[in-house]
């Protein structure tokens, strides 16, 4: 009798120390799985510098840091990155100018005035709206926005910055709208009774309580938005044009960083050539360009849960 | 202060129906906006719906790329996406559920776990474009994959990573404390609680962030441009499943390929209206699928939440 419990006990043991040990395999399995994404960070970090070196042993960084021609597809090739950056900025710029302003006020509106059904109806849409493939809003910029445009400007030219900058500026408008929304209503109740109790009506709440309340969170809201502008690809791509221009104006075609990687994927350039390697070069400044945006975002993103 | 005080009463409700006025005026612009941003992108969709309409049929379907506009259809390109879908679901599931668990169940507090989480929001905010580059130069380059559908798959599958383990850490998360406690009482492993308990909970919302992330990758152009997908594919990969043993042919992995999003980029950039038809009709099936894919995820959140009661 007692032995036999001495044996099932020891059985049982045996089985709990398996367990255990399964336990511990299963949890090396799991953070190698969390190590993915640490790697891929990496590993986009070490790719762009390693293969953009090759870039830099022909071209020295001043000449791309301070050139004013990009035309590494010419023969009189010249490497300065300035006409894709401020093609990428000017795009950027006009997005922002649509998005900012009509996503702040959609969410002001979705927070603080609509009513509850109307709300709930739309963040889902506006979610939706987030879905849809890119190249698909480029469509709309070059056939349906620049026509519409011309009518406006008969001058435009077909491929355009301007047109690009509008429909990449509605496009994040659902993602600024449905951030700030959230940020603004992380910003409690009574904040909003004690204004109400004070005399003020619903837009001065919201103007002088809400909004400076969830700050750090639309701060955040349209830095990712801008995060998303400059690394938007297909619509530049396929309205803005594939010419690096030195320009600001909108009105001008230009290509951006991501269109120009676009635009030398397309072709047949050998991969040891320098007008390849130069995508990598490119990608680099596009990626460094983001990475600070969505540094800056993450810790306002942070400071907006913790404030309350 | 000494201001108001001195307020007449007629002065105050002047004041005030004036406030009250700029509230309507807000209203007023704030729904404008609105119902204005998704009015002109209802006209902007049924206008590639209209576009595209000429196009549909079965032979769109059926057929594959054509110099001639209207000979031209979608079939290599519909094969492309549905393989790289099927890779990249293969890969972002487990690793992305494996990853969120971790994160979620195992993880002790510390800077290390707080690297792996920094990552994690970090890529969901990298260009997909970077992740192009990054699949040329590691899957193309370095792993000598070619410019196949495994390497399109890999590259989305890493993509669509950050959605699947932020959709899985939140549903793991909605599992009340309670249920692992009990399980713990009973003298279950971590394992054990997680899998026979925790897991089940939360099929819904990790199914919800699969297929919103799956969403996400069906009409990614940018990164499968830069790892060179062709636009001119006359041939579909060979099958996956074959009439002799063993039954399944993996040579379809190594295959080149163009998918949906990609085939619809070379018609618009082409001058010839009869292709944009065509363009515009690649658009709203594509178009219709993620909107789908978002219905099938709403829905089944929408299941799984009545099913569960706490």
């Amino acid at each position: 009798m007692t032995q036999g419990k001495t044996q099932m006990a020891q059985g049982a043991f045996a089985s709990l120390h398996y367990r255990k040990t399964r336990d511990r395999i299963i949890e090396a399995i799991l953070l190698s799985a969390g190590l993915v994404a640490v790697f891929t960070t990496v590993a986009i970090v070490f790719i762009l510098f390693y293969e953009s070196s090759y870039f830099f042993e022909h071209v020295s960084v001043k000449d791309f840091l301070t050139d004013t021609m990009w035309t590494p597809l010419f023969a009189d090739a010249r490497y300065g990155i300035l006409p894709l950056v401020s093609g990428t900025l000017t795009v950027t710029g006009v997005a922002i100018l649509v998005a900012i302003p009509v996503g702040t006020i959609v969410a002001i509106y979705l927070s603080e005035f609509a009513p509850h059904r109307l709300r709930e109806t739309v963040k889902p849409v506006l979610e939706l709206l987030g879905a849809v493939p890119t190249v698909v809003y480029g469509y709309f910029a070059l056939l349906a926005v620049t026509p519409l445009l011309q009518k406006v400007w008969p001058d435009l030219p077909g491929f355009n910055m301007l047109s690009a900058g509008l429909v990449i500026g509605l496009m994040i408008v659902p993602y600024v709208a449905s951030v700030s929304e959230d940020a603004m209503r992380a910003v409690p109740k009574y904040m909003r009774e004690g204004s109400y109790a004070m005399g003020a009506t619903k837009l001065q709440t919201a103007l002088r309580v809400v909004v400076p309340g969830a700050f750090s969170g639309l701060a955040a809201a349209y830095i990712l938005g801008i995060s998303r502008a400059v690394g938007e690809t297909m619509v530049v791509a396929i309205a803005a044009g594939m010419m690096a221009n030195l320009t600001f104006n909108p009105t001008e075609p230009a290509a951006t960083i991501t269109a120009y990687i676009v635009q030398v994927s397309l072709g047949d350039l050998p991969h040891d050539s320098i007008g390849y390697q130069s995508i990598f070069a490119a990608g680099l400044v596009l990626m460094l360009m983001t990475l600070v945006l969505n540094v800056i975002g993450f810790f306002l993103t942070r400071r907006f849960r913790e404030a309350y | 202060m000494a201001a108001t005080a001195h307020m007449t009463l007629e002065e105050i409700r002047k004041g005030l129906s004036w406030r009250k006025q700029l509230d309507k005026l807000f209203i007023a612009i704030g729904m404008a906006l609105l119902f204005g941003c998704l009015a002109i992108l209802a006209i902007l969709f049924f206008d590639l719906v209209r576009d595209g309409s000429s196009r549909f049929g079965w032979d769109f379907f059926t057929s594959f790329p054509s110099r001639k506009a209207e000979n031209a259809g979608i079939l290599s390109a519909a094969v492309g996406t549905m393989l790289i879908m099927v890779v990249t679901a293969l890969v972002a599931l487990p690793v992305g559920v494996a990853a969120a668990i971790y994160l979620e169940e195992y993880a002790p507090k510390n800077w290390f776990t707080g690297i792996i989480e920094i990552n994690v929001t970090n890529l969901a905010g990298v260009p997909s474009i970077i992740y192009g580059l990054l699949a040329l130069g590691l899957f193309v380059y370095q792993f000598n994959f070619g410019q196949s559908v495994l390497t399109a798959g890999l590259t989305l599958a890493l993509l669509i990573l950050p959605i699947v383990i932020v959709a899985t850490r939140e549903s793991l998360r909605a599992v009340p404390k309670a249920i692992r406690e009990a399980a713990y009482g009973l003298g279950a492993t971590r394992w054990e609680v997680t899998k026979d308990h925790v897991l089940p909970y939360s099929t819904g919302g990790i199914l919800t962030g699969l297929i919103l992330g799956l969403s996400r990758a069906i009409g990614e152009t940018a990164p499968i441009i830069t790892i060179g997908a062709l636009s001119f594919i006359a041939f579909l990969p060979p099958s996956p499943v074959t009439g002799e043993f063993p039954f399944l042919n993996f040579e379809w992995l190594r295959s080149e390929f163009t998918a949906m999003p990609i085939q619809m980029f070379n018609w618009v950039s082409r001058p010839d209206q009869a292709f944009q038809a065509n363009a515009a009709a690649a658009g709203a099936i594509l178009l219709g699928m993620t909107l789908a894919m978002n219905a099938v995820a709403i829905w089944i959140r929408y299941r799984f939440r009545k099913k569960i009661s706490w």
